[in-house]
């Protein structure tokens, strides 16, 4: 188990200025969704942007949390997201 | 069998088949909802693939995921190169690029 504002705490000190959601799937505390909005991720892979993102957690993957789901965006996508979800 | 040689099968394994699975359970029997994303992907692309079941042997999915630094399963390998695991699958499915290369790696294997 771990705490999603602990998750949420780590993603915002690797990701300076990033919007950071954590999601709790389950209500148990180790089933995860995490989304990060950053603009670290201008410019790489999908697999590097989310090797990023599963970095801070090495130790706590397999082991607390079972299960962690990974969406990315950079700024400039997640604003066409957010568009996209008006229309 | 020891690591070396472990990590010598995944080497095996990832360079002769164009579309290799890690996942838990096998395709017919998923035991992980994620892994069971990535099957339904590929059988809804209709390409063959190849799966392995890492819950068969405890070790195994310590020295993958070493192999490579990847820390969840499923792990989805085209080409012998590591496109990522099932939310990575499921957005290049989304948006075309997955199509774009398993066409890309059928195609290679046929020459």
């Amino acid at each position: 188990m771990m705490e999603p504002q602990e998750i949420k705490n780590r993603l915002e000190e690797t990701f300076e200025g990033a919007t950071v959601l954590v999601e709790d799937l389950t209500g148990t505390k180790d089933h995860f969704r995490v989304t990060v909005v950053s603009e670290q991720f201008e410019g790489k892979s999908l697999i590097d942007q989310h090797q990023l993102v599963y970095a801070p957690f090495k130790e706590e993957i397999g082991g607390p949390i079972h299960a962690f789901s990974i969406k990315t965006y950079t700024p400039e996508k997640w604003e066409e997201e957010q568009q996209t979800k008006i229309q | 069998m020891t690591k070396e040689d472990v990590l010598q099968n995944i080497e095996g394994e990832v360079a002769s088949n164009p579309i290799m699975v890690y996942m838990k359970g096998t395709p017919d029997f998923p035991q992980c909802g994620f892994s069971n994303r990535v099957v339904q992907i590929f059988r809804q692309l209709g390409v063959p693939f190849e799966a392995k079941n890492v819950l068969e042997d405890p070790q195994f999915r310590y020295i993958l995921q070493e192999y490579s630094n990847w820390p969840t399963i499923p792990q989805v390998f085209v080409n012998g190169k590591l496109i990522g695991g099932s939310d990575i699958c499921m957005e290049m499915y989304e948006n075309g690029e997955l199509q774009e290369l398993v066409k890309q790696a059928t195609t290679a294997e046929k020459q």
